[in-house]
């Protein structure tokens, strides 16, 4: 197998609170290949915001990352010092947030931070620089992107900022860009077009994309592959069509019965009981049992760990066969 | 219609004054703006049925949703409810009568939660204030009985709202919206705020009360798959108007307005996987300064002379020039 571009392997953050220590983080481990746009689903609180900020070395303090790494084509990053994370960060890995003006400096014209971002990343001068992030304001979509590059990010609708905020993010190449939410805050038309852009621009520069999102219609539509989080630990993850179709992991089958769909016939929503725990009362075992209907003992003591089924891979005791048997009798 | 509808909204209107104070428009020589947030709004709800409201962000959903049940004065129309007008001054008594009957529910549940009263007092408030029980025992009976009514243990009654999960919030605004026994409520974005497996158990409960108490709901949502679930009938909203007015499911089978069709193009779902989508064009424009016409002309592939210049009226449940022309097969 080639090399991934992003490897993250068991990687746990913890915050260390009044309370006690809570682990945001358990354990996460999944591979980015290249060109591949990776979704990352969950509920509220299952971690994937916190994923996202553990590879670009963005935890604060009272948040480290307590074990595991991060390895972007080839190179450990999560132990670089903070002058050359720093560089790494819109170098070689690009971000785009929910909010399009957390990017964005209100203060400046959308074009001065184009220019100085290109010029931090590459060796252009302003000249060269101004033209390729018009270039870059074309290529996602800015009309007239020669006069609008002197505007005020408060000139732009919030469709049009994400745009922006697209171009802010592909200005140094990376290899790799995280995009959290990104269309979260948008209106489902505004939503699309975002969609359409992110997944055109990753197959014509065979970037490589990890897609953070609650929204289960927004991963079957752009992700290659998509990796399922509950409290903090990778539940399943898998081709994409797999993983909606054919959901292995009891939370994920509940999930996809629990979502209302445009197409279809459900007169009745599958009901999951109860909610995602909190960080401070994380369930023994497998973090799912006390809302599992397959629940048996041994997903009271032992953690579920991920293991390969049929090109797919999920935590779950269930699909365990080697010892499933045994821990039925010891318990 | 021939028989009454239990909720009529009739060419219903709401506008805003979003000018600049007095001194800065004097200065900067500008004139009052005005922003038309609902303009001309029609509508029938029938009883036991769900209306669904949809539209993106700024379409009027909450500005109609206020008007309906009273929060908020109509610049123009009338909203009567089992024949009450909520506007007419002569029907004041009428519609003091009327008030206990008609109840609303939130986005946010906290936000609606007193947080400083216990759940079980929350409860009983508009018990109290519409004098339905009295007695301090057979209330706080009562109050368990709306608990587990909505999923939750009768002690839940003696915790505060902070002490729940956003789902058992939106389960505590339900009961308080059962419990002066209203029989239309009112729900704005019940469950946006919310999971989706935890959104999946709040729709399901609010199906199994209609259908137990007979209710009537009118359920405002961005969300089509959402919306799609729950209504009986669906109405789409752009820039303050009702463009298309249809049966729930016959709605997504046969869209006919072409910013219906638009919208359905553009909604991610779990049948998506590797399908490609149309092209959606353009965004939502300033609703200070709408395009003339039909608000809808900028972005639509079927726009003709006419949009332009003259505002489509809704006929046969569409307000499109194209569709009403025959111009296109609907
Ligand atoms: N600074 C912090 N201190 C303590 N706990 C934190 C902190 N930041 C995040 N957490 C916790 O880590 C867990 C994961 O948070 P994260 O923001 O990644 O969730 P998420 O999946 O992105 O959720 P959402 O969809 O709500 O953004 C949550 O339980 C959160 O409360
Ligand atoms: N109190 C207000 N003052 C000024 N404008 C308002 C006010 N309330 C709503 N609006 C405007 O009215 C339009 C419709 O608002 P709203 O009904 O809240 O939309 P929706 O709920 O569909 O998102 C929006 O453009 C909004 O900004
Ligand atoms: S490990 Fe046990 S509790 Fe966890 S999902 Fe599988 S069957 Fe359910
Ligand atoms: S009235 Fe004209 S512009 Fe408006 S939706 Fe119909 S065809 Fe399009
Ligand atoms: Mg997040
Ligand atoms: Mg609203």
């Amino acid at each position: 197998m080639t090399q991934p571009v992003l490897s993250v392997q068991e990687l746990t953050v913890e915050f260390v609170t009044r309370r006690g220590t809570l682990r945001a983080l358990d354990k996460v481990s999944f591979d980015v290949a290249r060109g591949e746009v990776l979704g990352v689903v969950g509920e509220s609180g299952a971690g994937k915001s916190v994923t996202g900020s553990a590879i670009i070395g963005l935890i604060d303090p009272p948040g480290r990352i307590a074990g595991g790494k991060v390895v972007l084509s080839g190179e450990r990053v999560d132990n670089l010092p903070p002058e050359e994370m720093r560089r790494l960060r819109g170098k070689r890995i690009g971000m785009i947030f929910q909010d399009p003006l957390t990017s964005l400096n209100p203060l400046y014209r959308v074009g001065e931070q184009l220019v100085e971002t290109i010029q931090t990343h590459t060796d252009l001068n302003a000249a060269d620089a101004r033209k390729r992030a018009i270039a870059l304001l074309d290529e996602v979509g800015i009309p007239a992107p020669d006069r609008r590059i002197d505007g005020y990010p408060h000139e732009f609708s919030g469709g049009m900022r994400q745009r922006v905020v697209i171009a802010l993010a592909l200005c140094a190449e990376p290899e790799f860009i995280i995009a959290d939410e990104p269309t979260t805050a948008l209106d489902v038309s505004v939503q699309a077009q975002i969609i359409t852009l992110i997944k055109r621009l990753c197959k014509e520069r065979g970037t490589s994309v990890m897609l953070v999102t609650h929204d289960m219609g927004v991963i079957a539509e752009t992700a290659d592959r998509v990796a399922v989080m509950y409290a903090g630990r990778v539940a399943e993850v898998g081709p994409v069509r797999d993983v909606i179709k054919e959901p292995l992991h009891p939370y994920t089958q509940g999930l996809m019965g629990a979502i209302p769909s445009i197409t279809g016939e459900a007169e009745r929503l599958v009901q999951i009981p109860g909610s995602m725990p909190r960080l401070s009362s994380i369930p023994k075992g497998c973090a799912f049992n006390p809302r599992c209907s397959k629940v048996f003992a041994r997903c009271h003591v032992e953690r579920p760990e991920l293991i390969d089924v049929g090109g797919h891979q999920v935590a779950c005791h269930l699909y365990d066969q080697a010892s499933a048997g045994k821990t039925e009798i010891a318990a | 219609m021939s028989e009454q509808a239990f909720v009529q909204v009739r060419d219903l209107k709401r506008v805003f004054d979003v000018s600049k104070p007095w001194l800065n428009r004097v200065l900067e020589r500008q004139d009052k703006q005005f922003l038309k947030a609902v303009d001309g709004v029609s509508f029938d709800i029938r009883k036991g049925e769900t209306f669904a409201l949809v539209g993106e962000s700024g379409s009027g959903k909450s500005t109609v949703a206020r008007m309906v049940v009273g929060l908020l004065h109509p610049s123009g129309g009338t909203v009567s409810i089992d024949g009450v007008s909520m506007s007419d001054a002569k029907a004041a008594q009428e519609r003091q009568r009327l008030r206990k009957r008609i109840q609303m529910i939130f986005q946010d549940p906290y936000a609606s939660l007193n947080p400083r009263w216990r759940v079980g007092r929350i409860i009983a408030e508009p018990i109290h204030a519409f004098g339905i029980i009295q007695g301090d025992a057979a209330i706080t009976e009562r109050v368990g009985e709306l608990l587990s009514l909505v999923g939750l243990h009768p002690d839940d009654g003696k915790k505060f709202p902070h002490e729940f999960s956003g789902g058992q919030r939106q389960r505590i605004a339900i009961a308080r919206a059962l419990a002066s026994n209203a029989e239309f409520i009112v729900c704005d974005e019940p469950t946006s705020a919310l999971d989706v497996s935890v959104q999946a158990q709040i729709l399901n409960l609010m199906r199994d009360l209609q259908q137990k108490f007979g209710l009537t709901y009118l359920f405002i949502s961005h969300n089509l798959a959402v919306v799609r679930h729950m209504a009986t009938r669906i109405g789409v909203m752009y820039l303050g108007r009702l463009v298309e007015v249809s049966d729930g499911k016959q709605l997504f089978a046969a869209p006919r307005h072409p910013y219906t069709r638009m919208l359905l193009d553009a909604v991610p779902d779990l049948a998506m996987v590797g399908k490609p989508r149309e092209g959606v064009k353009g965004e939502i424009p300033n609703p200070i300064n709408p395009p003339s016409g039909c608000t809808f002309h900028p972005r639509c592939p079927l726009v003709f002379d006419r949009c332009r210049v003259e505002n489509p009226p809704v006929i046969d449940g569409v307000a499109c020039h194209a569709v009403n022309a025959g111009r296109v097969a609907a």
